[in-house]
This record gives C-alpha cells, structure tokens and sequence, in this order.
C-alpha cells in the first residue's frame, strides 16, 4: 500500500505549480477569459515547450516522458488550483487516449504533433437529445467508397473552438441509442462541411456547437474498430473523468483554503467569523468532502487499469463524491464569503462555477449513481 | 380550521385574473418570463398600471393607499401575479421603507413621501450594509453630524460608504443607516436618515456578480448635506425602524407563489428533456423523486406562511417566526435552480449573457441562462441577515435559547 509520489511526480507537480504561480494568476487568466481567443496560444506553447507537460503521460518511444494516469492526476490537479482552461483534458486526456487505445495508422504522427504542441483536440461527443447517455447518437458516418461523409450535429463541444482537430463519435450501424455501431473519427476541424457556432462557457471556457454538413473524411480517420468503438469510447471518458477528478480537487482545495482564509480576517460581532462555531463545523464539513474527495480521486486512478466493469465502477463511485463535493463545498464557500463570494471581482467565485459545471461534466450524480448501481446489482441479470 | 376559498375569494381571483389578463402588458409579461434584465421603465411602468387600479400597495393602511384585503386575497393576489408572470412591484420603497414611514414617520413626512412610494413615482435604494458591517449591522460607520449650514438651517453631514445596494443605479431617493452618536453602544446611536440620490456627495459604483449581472452597487457619501427633516423617527433611534424593516424584509423573502411558477416551470422542462434513457426526464425517477421532494418542501412553506399571515390579521404583527419563512423560502428558491441546471444538462453551459433572448439561442430555450440564476440565487440565503443569522434570530427570540 503506498500512496506517496515518486520523486519525479513531485518534481512536475511543483513545475507546473510553479509555472502557473509566475504566469496564471487570477487576473492574468481574467485578461485572456476577456480577449477574442478567450486563451493563451503561448500558455500552451510552454506547456509543451519550456515544462514538456504535454507528453508526460506518452509512452518514451512516442516521444513522451513515459508517465500515465497518475502524472495526468498531478498536472490536473494544479490545472484546478489555478482554473486552467487550455485544452489539456481534450487533447492530451482524451483524443492522447483514444490515439493511443485505437492506435489508428497515423497515431504516432498525431501523438507527436499533440507532444509538440502544435495539434489540439476537442470532443465532439454529446448531441443535443442524448444527455450524458455515449450511445445515443443521430450523427452518421455513412461509408462512401474508401471513406465515410459525416452528417449530424454535436452539442457543448469544449474547446472546439481553439482546436485544431475534432474526435467525433458517430454511428456507423445499429439504432439510435445501440451499444454496437458507434465509430470515432479523428477529423481535421478545417474539413469543408464542418460548421461551428463558437460561445464562450459560465465557467470561462470557450465550447461550440459543431454541425456536420456531408463531411467527407478518409478511411484512416477511424479510430479503432467501425462499429465497435463504444468500449474505447466508454474507457477514455472514464479516463477524463478521473482528470476531471483530478482537477476538481484542485478547485476544492482552493475553496475551501480561500474560506479558511477569509473567514479568519473577516470581522463580525468583535470576533473573526471563524471563531463562530457554527462556521467551524460548516468548514469542517466542506474539509471532509474536500480530503473524501481527494481519496476516491486516487482510487479512480488506481482502478484505471482494471477490467472494463471493476473501473467503469470506481469512476462512477468517484464522480459522485466528487459531484456532492463540488456543490457542497462550492456552496458553502460562497455562502460563507458573504456578499463578497458573490462578486466578480473575487476569485471564489470563479472556483464555484467551474465546480458547479465539473458536477455536470461526463455525467451529474445521479448518471454516475445509476451506473454504479447498474454495475453493482444487475450483474446477475 | 377553514382551508375553503369563500364565494368572496373565488369572485375575487377571478377578478384579480380578468385585471392581470387585460392589464399586464404582454411585452413585459415576455421580458419576466425570459428573465430578461428589466429596466426602471419596466419596472415603473407596470407599477403605474397597479397604482391607478389602487392596487400597488396592498398591505399599506387603507388611508394610504392600502387595499384592505384578507390575508387569503393578498395570498391569491401574490399567487396569480406568480402565474401571469407579472414583474414585481419592488420591495425596498412599497414594502420596506413605507412601513417605517407610516409607522414612525410625522405627519408631515408622510404626506411628503407615501404617495411617491405608492405611485411609483420615486426609486428608492436601502443603504444598511457596509463593508465592515453585514451580519453585524449595528456595527455600521457611516457617520452623520449635526451642522448649521449657511443657509441657518440645521442638516447632518453624512461621510461613509454602504454596500450591496441593490439597484442603486436607478435610485431617486435612498434610506440610510447612520451612526449619530459614536460613544454609546451600537444600536444605540444609529439614526434613520432619507437620502435624494442627486445631492451632491453621493456617487454610486457598480458591483458585477458572479454570473456577470450588475443588481447591487457601492454607494459613496462624502460630505453628503442632508436636511434634518429627512430623519424619520428620533435621532439615534433608527435601530427601532432598522428592525421593523427588517422584519417586513424577512417576510417577503419566502417567494412562495413565484417558487410555485418556477416548480411548474421545472416540471414543463423536465417533461420535454430527455433523461439517459432517452425517456422524459419528469419520468426518471432519480429526478421525478428531487422534484417531488421540493414540492413537498414548499407546501410546508406555504401553509407556514399562510399561519403566519393569519396570525397577522388577527393582530399580531410579522415576529421573528418570519425567519423561518426567509431561511426555508430562500433555500427552496436555491434548490429550484440548481434542479433546473440539472435538468439542463450539458446546455447549462453556454454563457450568451450579451446575446438578446432567441437570437441565436443555444440548446432549448428553457435552459437559456439557467447557470447565471443558480449562481445569482446564492444570494439569497446571505441577503437580507444570512441564513446564520436567521437562525441565530429563532434561537434567541423565539426559542429564548
């Protein structure tokens, strides 16, 4: 039993930590949230350059650093404490994923591109009927000589509009909401036919809705087997969740260290607030969830390489606590700041929002309660 | 024990509906039900519909302007207002300030300002917190001293900064919290004092709120010259109008019948979303059980609060059991909106705060900024004495704890 980093893991946590203290600050990110982009090109560009982040999780002969999930845990994790909105979970969690799970041909030269820093990727996933559901698919992929035309529309897409390449899922076969049938394309985001309505998120991001109007895209773009992709699909969204994890106890952290912080120099009735009992306990409360938080998030990341049913449940039982977490710390943080937690001008509450859009992200708290059931008690059935 | 609406009230509900159907511009009716950000017109508009009908101020005196309904019409009043729609009539002059006035004020003082308040003729703003002073209010700092200006007659001149000041930037008048005499104990030494927003000194700075609205505002004094005749009550006893107010604060906090309209509302979303399983999402039954739980929840606020207005009609003024109804009115009004971002899905994301309603909207309509409301809702169990402090209120006043 060990729950300690290695010296390496240490030494990138405290690298990233030490980045985004020199050049993610509250109103260095508020700057580039404001600017046409809505993020920082050269953020990213060190990244992949000056801390070599992008490819810690890449094996060595790919040209990574030969890390895995627990190094993705620890970048995610400083990402939450400095509410980073460049793509990373897109490009290096998922579409890094499912690149190297389907190693489709031209894997390699992607995974280099994304370790360079020259390619980003959004997830094109969601559809507007489907909720958090990964079958219920109406986009197409219709084979046309060598390669497929993709016709559909993906909803939310995060980070679509500063990437360079989409993952799309799409039906290949089977009915509406079939586990068989589902396929994932890697397509350029510059492909003729691709329509994007780009908007800005509550939480600070940038997402889009993506319309496929009879895009021709060729027979290398499929990722893994056609038809066959939902258990590809199904293991990288569990490996994002468990990033997600990751970096809402980041946020966490820093909600309930701000509160701490706060409550302390606020001064009522003659007394810091924090003297009051009835604060204390609410703080203490919001620290287990936090350290609760923090333990199933470790857990996640131990049971990634489990079998498909063994770590599609401890992702699950992890989004949940992480989900009841987000609210009730994020809650309470606010509530605790006063009038102050509810401005603009203070960082709290940009905490909050990203929490309160984690607890929805890859699926709320009562989708993940569901699954674990489902995986639990059905087994038999 | 009678739950039974008389011939009177049916009559009546169908009256108060017949009114609100012919008179409740719909251009308005549209702007409230989009949750679109009002403007003073808006708001004075309507407003000025319900006073010439003699219908802005139903809890006042009847010699003010009060309507002299039951608590049961004043509950389908509020109630059908809900339904409609309709924007609210606001708070801080019709059912915060005018009680203090009609109250303690003189005679004078109320002919000089009820019908303002009534007609909708004058904004008013509420300047109580500071930024030293929120839970604890008595601890306030805006001073105000007694001068003899040039003109011989006597003003306070008023320096210090009140916060949260809710829709300040529309205000023509505003009413103040000072202390007039710093050395005796807090409450002790607070006066109540009426403010024209355009006097020279007072300047108002905007707050954005996390979900990037603009609602509440500093609000500056410096050198403010306020004539002594715009104090209500005696000097350093403001503190007996701060919590009457205060009281009448409380209970109108507990938004029942607009909780209601936004359950239904939740219910009709939740009725065309789809759940997981690609059925209605009113049909899953981790959901459909949330909903039925908050329903629930509000019939036991409702009939709370119909208690505690029948106590108010026989005599008893609102106590410190209104807590309840703002500690329990304000977390149901929370629950509601984070169910609605729950039942938004992935469309509670999009951030289109700049975009005008419907053009180009993202996802369904009914999930158009539902994020923004949940995080603006926080507001309201810190607002108007925290929900902390509301409880500490019933266990010290009503409890004797």
């Amino acid at each position: 039993m060990d729950f300690s980093f290695t010296e390496e893991q240490s030494m990138l946590r405290d690298t990233v930590a030490s980045y985004l203290a020199d050049h993610y600050d509250f109103e260095a990110r508020r700057a580039a949230l404001r600017s046409a982009d809505g993020w920082r090109p050269a953020v990213w560009k060190a990244f992949a350059e000056e801390l070599g982040i992008l490819g810690a999780s890449f094996a060595e002969d790919l040209g990574g650093l030969g890390g895995g999930p627990t190094e993705t845990m620890v970048i995610m994790e400083e990402f939450g404490k400095a509410l980073v909105v460049e793509p990373y979970l897109g490009t290096v969690v998922i579409a890094g994923g499912l690149l190297k799970a389907g190693a489709p041909a031209g894997a390699a030269e992607l995974i280099g591109q994304i370790i360079a820093g020259h390619a980003t990727f959004a997830f094109a996933q969601a559809e507007p009927q489907g909720r958090y559901s990964l079958s219920d698919l109406k986009t197409t992929a219709r084979k046309d000589g060598a390669g497929y035309v993709l016709g559909g529309h993906k909803a939310v897409v995060i980070g679509a509009p500063w990437a360079s390449h989409l993952i799309v899922t799409a039906r290949t076969g089977g009915g509406q909401r079939d586990a068989g049938g589902v396929s994932v394309f890697v397509v350029d985001k510059a492909a003729k036919g691709i329509v994007t309505r780009d908007y800005p998120t509550v939480d600070g991001s940038r997402a889009s809705e993506v319309f496929f109007e009879n895009v021709s895209i060729p027979a290398e773009a499929l990722i893994g087997a056609e038809g066959g992709g939902l258990p590809l699909v199904e293991q990288v969204v569990d490996e994002a969740v468990a990033a997600v994890c990751a970096e809402a106890c980041g946020v966490l952290r820093r909600l309930h260290e701000g509160t701490l912080e706060y409550t302390k120099q606020r001064k009522q009735f003659g007394a810091p607030i924090a003297s009051f009992q009835v604060l204390q306990h609410r703080m203490v409360d919001m620290f287990m969830q936090l350290e609760q938080a923090v333990s199933m998030t470790y857990m996640a990341h131990i049971k990634l390489s489990e079998p498909a049913a063994e770590r599609a449940k401890a992702i699950s039982a992890a989004k949940v606590q992480i989900g009841r977490a987000c609210r009730f710390v994020g809650q309470n943080a606010i509530q605790l700041h006063g009038g102050m937690g509810m401005t603009d001008e203070m960082a709290i509450g940009h905490y909050f929002k990203r929490a309160t859009m984690i607890e929805g992200q890859f699926g709320s708290v009562d989708h993940h309660l569901r699954r674990y059931e489902t995986l639990s008690f059905d087994k038999a059935a | 024990m009678d739950l039974d609406f008389s011939p009177q009230d049916v009559a009546f509900r169908a009256e108060v509906r017949a009114f609100l159907a012919e008179s409740y511009p719909a251009a308005l009716r549209e702007k409230q039900s989009n949750e679109e950000t009002l403007t003073k017109e808006d708001y004075f508009s309507w407003h000025r519909i319900l006073a010439a009908k003699g219908w802005a101020a139903p809890s006042w005196p009847k010699e003010w302007g009060g309507t002299g309904w039951t608590p049961t019409q004043k509950y389908i009043w509020s109630e059908e207002l809900a339904k409609a729609d309709a924007i609210p009539v606001l708070p801080f002059g019709v059912a915060m300030l005018a009680p203090v006035i009609y109250t303690f004020a003189t005679e004078e003082q109320k002919q000089r300002f009820l019908p303002g308040i009534r007609d909708g003729l004058v904004w008013w703003c509420q300047g109580y917190s500071e930024p030293g002073a929120g839970s604890d209010l008595a601890s306030l700092n805006t001073k105000a001293e007694r001068i003899k200006g040039d003109d011989g007659k006597e003003y306070y001149l008023v320096n210090g900064q009140k916060t949260w000041t809710t829709l300040a930037q529309h205000a023509d008048w505003g009413f103040f919290l000072v202390r007039t005499d710093p050395n005796v104990k807090p409450q002790a030494g607070i006066s109540f004092l009426l403010i024209d927003m355009k006097s020279p000194g007072v300047s108002v700075r905007p707050i954005i709120t996390l979900e990037g609205g603009h609602e509440v505002n500093d609000v500056f004094l410096d050198n403010v010259k306020v004539p002594v005749e715009n104090r209500i009550f005696h000097e350093n006893q403001g503190w007996t109008c701060a919590k009457a107010l205060l009281l009448h604060e409380r209970s109108g906090i507990a938004g029942v019948a607009r909780s209601k309209r936004g359950l239904e509302r939740l219910r009709e979303m939740a009725q065309t979303e789809k759940a997981d399983d690609a059925g209605p999402l009113l049909a899953d039954p981790f959901f459909r059980r949330k909903v039925a739980d908050l329903e629930i929840d509000l019939t036991a606020l409702e009939y709370t609060e119909l208690r505690t207005l029948a106590g108010e009609s026989s005599g008893k003024g609102p106590g410190p059991e209104s807590s309840i109804l703002k500690i329990k009115g304000t977390e149901i009004q929370q629950r509601l909106t984070e169910l609605t971002v729950e039942a938004a899905g992935h469309y509670g994301a999009p951030y289109l705060r700049d975009l005008p309603h419907n053009v180009g909207a993202i996802g369904p309509d009914a999930a158009h900024g539902v994020a923004g409301q949940y995080f603006n809702t926080r507001k309201t169990s810190i607002y108007g004495g925290s929900n902390e402090i509301q409880r500490n209120i019933i266990a010290k006043l009503v409890l004797g704890l």
